[in-house]
């Protein structure tokens, strides 16, 4: 892959960027903390509504799981990023609420519906079976099934609330007024100060999230972000645009008002389409594999080397401490978020986008692994060796077939995240969806983003056979560990 | 009038618990112990004939070994479901909503009965073995009809609760099938014994009519 990868640096001098920016941090700005505040408030109010709306649509569909359209469906709106439902949205509903819930809302209803149900499948089928003979299929579910998985519904939905607040904060970078949006217009003017003062919020933001968000709160919370969305302003929702999105705006340009009989439209389409696939989407395709796979690669190599970082065994008890805050730095920034920074520093490339998502994938990664190295500790044998020793010799052998496993879990997830990041200028798939965007030709850009939902479909089926062949099963792993990969 | 029979059938599928050539017939109204050590295929049995007659049509409430309660619910909701056929989707989302009244009135004298009123509202997840087991119960008796089923019912409640539990089964319902390992209680308040051992029925007997030394046999290693 590498001859094939666009790995310049092009930034005049990246180390001033990179220098100013980490100064930043010496002595960040609070002066526009009200406007920062309010982006809190927004962040918080949109992630709640979209993972609300979601979760509920992902309840409904779950117990339909089982049929062919219905995985197809939530496997379709699961693989459409946040941000370009959010592209696609604007040209609708403008940046309104209606936007953002739904941005949200949409790719995590199909994730709920996967997760679901999976856990209704895992949970004990017994009071459903001596049920009387005859009890209705909906009675049935809502008395014996649902109470069976209601603890790690709960528990997944908790985690998933946390991922909305990321999901929702990046969503500004593209207009809505969360927290991205003040990171973009402070990055954009060279305030370093300031884009230091939004992160350590965001951070702080997320960090202490499940001590202030708390279960017993979160119907307040609730109600309180329905009521703030519904006084946004933003332009009104018109029905006629929705209309004129789902028959015209999206319908290939070639066959608008045209004759479907003449066979001359039909010419046209495929010229339109040879053009589009020709310039766009294959060398967007291209691209995107490049940066997955090189992303990928790099994500293995700081998850093999990152996880013993928060091991106490392996680096002490002091050293795990910050190996831990070091990951959760890594794994609690939006992998877009790590893009944009990295591409600020250093011009666009692909280079930025790998390093940022191998950074952010291999974090992750590492941190399920140093979880497990640590509750392997006590099962090691008295006499088992020390320090690099007992890395290679022990840590890394047991744990290298989840280590594959998550990495073919995560495979899909870097790909979407290399198309997404073509909104940055990187020539992945994003950029030709976003140029299209722009150029208010959405049937371009919904297929566009049909190439890379089936780009998606390919990784995760190969990816699917790989774990067979290899006989990797998230099974052998804590389902709550399992989870948290997706 | 003969309630069910079997001749010479091979019953189960999981290896060590197969039942080899079991003859057996029930007739309407009696009450029969199932003895035998664990493992003896009484479980099996139970199970088997419990499917019988339900696909016979049969009105038959069981009382499964390991309770299948839905634990987050409470013994109300729990004792309920034992009727969740009778009603509409609607009427029983509505029940699990908010219970309604007319259930709650239903429920409650079945859950004195059997001294577990005050749990009423309580989520089952809460409860001890022995009130768990009675909310199995309870949710049986709910349920009514002529037949009973129960695979070890009263395994975890007290000897005087036990004999409550069955009077109260003995008197709702007129034919008991019930697997025990009280031998006492099983000779008390049943009028059949039936004895089990390596998947074979070796006694069949009138309780009256069974000797100390045939049980002790059924039991020996």
């Amino acid at each position: 892959m590498l001859p094939f990868a666009d790995l310049e640096v092009s930034t005049h001098d990246p180390w001033r960027h990179v220098s100013r920016f980490l100064a930043g941090f010496l002595s960040p700005d609070f002066n526009s903390i009200r406007s920062i505040a309010w982006a809190v408030v927004y962040t918080v109010a949109f992630g709640l509504v979209g993972v609300f709306i979601g979760s509920l649509a992902g309840l409904l569909l779950a117990p339909a799981y089982h049929l062919r359209p219905v995985r197809i469906l939530a496997a379709t709106l699961r693989a459409v990023h946040e941000l370009f439902w959010a592209l696609l949205f604007l040209q609708v509903f403008g940046p309104s609420a209606i936007t953002g819930a739904l941005a949200i809302a949409l790719p995590y209803s199909g994730i709920f519906a996967k997760v679901y149900s999976e856990m209704l499948e895992e949970a004990d089928r017994r009071p459903d079976e001596v049920l009387p003979p005859g009890s209705g299929a909906l009675s049935r579910f809502l008395y014996a099934r649902l109470p069976m998985a209601l603890s790690p519904f709960r528990i997944y939905t908790r985690y998933r609330i946390e991922c909305g607040l990321r999901s929702s904060a990046v969503l500004g970078f593209v207009g809505l007024p969360t927290l991205g949006f003040e990171l973009d217009a402070f990055f954009k003017v060279g305030r370093y100060e300031s884009v230091a003062a939004v992160l350590l919020i965001y951070y702080l933001m997320i960090a202490t999230n499940r001590q202030w968000l708390r279960p017993s709160l979160i119907p307040v919370f609730l109600v309180a972000a329905f009521g703030l969305l519904i006084t946004l302003g933003g332009p009104p929702f018109r029905m006629e645009n929705l209309v004129r999105f789902l028959t015209e705006d999206i319908v290939p340009a070639p066959l608008r008002d045209a004759s479907l009989l003449a066979s001359s439209t039909w010419d046209q389409l495929s010229g339109w389409l040879d053009v589009l696939l020709s310039t766009q989407a294959f060398p967007g395709l291209w691209s995107t594999v490049v940066v997955t796979q090189m992303a990928l690669a790099v994500t293995m190599f700081v998850a093999l080397l990152g996880f013993p970082l928060i091991v106490a065994r392996l680096v002490g008890k002091v050293p795990s401490i910050s190996g831990h805050l070091l990951l959760v730095v890594g794994r609690s920034t939006p992998e877009y978020m790590l893009v944009y920074i990295f591409l600020q520093m250093l011009g666009p490339s692909m280079l930025p986008a790998i390093i940022a998502l191998g950074l952010h994938n291999g974090a992750i990664i590492a941190h399920l692994l140093g979880r497990q190295a640590d509750a392997l500790t006590p099962t090691l044998r008295p006499d088992a060796p020390r320090g690099f020793n007992l890395y290679v010799y022990e840590f890394v052998p047991r744990l290298y077939g989840n280590f594959l496993a998550y990495i073919f879990y995560r495979w899909e997830i870097i790909l979407r995240e290399s198309a997404i990041v073509g909104i940055l200028g990187v020539h992945t798939l994003g950029f030709y969806i976003d140029g299209a965007i722009t150029e208010i030709r959405l049937d371009r850009a919904v297929l566009l983003i049909a190439v890379t939902v089936l780009a998606t479909f390919a990784v995760d089926a190969i990816a699917r056979g790989l774990r067979r062949r290899f006989q990797l099963s998230m099974n052998d792993l804590a389902s709550r560990e399992g989870s948290a990969i997706y | 009038m003969t309630l069910l029979s079997l001749a010479g059938e091979t019953i189960g599928w999981k290896e060590h618990d197969v039942l080899v050539g079991v003859d057996l017939s029930i007739q309407e109204g009696e009450t029969i112990a199932f003895l035998g050590r664990s493992g003896s295929g009484k479980s099996t049995l139970i199970t088997h004939l419990y499917r019988r007659l339900i696909a016979a049509g049969r009105a038959t409430a069981l009382v499964p070994q390991d309770h299948a309660l839905v634990p987050p619910l409470s013994v109300f909701h729990n004792v309920y479901m034992g009727r969740l056929d009778r009603r509409s989707s609607l009427y029983n989302f509505a029940n699990l909503v908010r219970p309604l009244r007319r259930e709650v009135a239903a429920i409650r004298p079945i859950l004195a009965e059997i001294a577990l009123e005050p749990e009423m509202f309580r989520p089952v997840e809460r409860l001890s073995g022995g009130q768990k087991q009675r909310t199995a119960i309870a949710r049986a008796l709910f349920r009514g009809g002529d037949i009973l089923l129960g695979d070890e019912p009263i395994s975890a409640i007290d000897e005087k609760q036990s004999a409550v539990v069955l009077d109260t089964i003995r008197r709702r319902f007129s034919t008991v099938l019930l697997a025990l390992h009280d031998v006492d209680l099983a000779r008390a308040y049943c009028s059949r014994i039936i004895g089990l051992r390596g998947g074979r029925i070796v006694i069949d007997k009138p309780s009256g009519k069974i000797e100390r030394g045939e049980i002790e046999a059924l039991y020996a290693a």
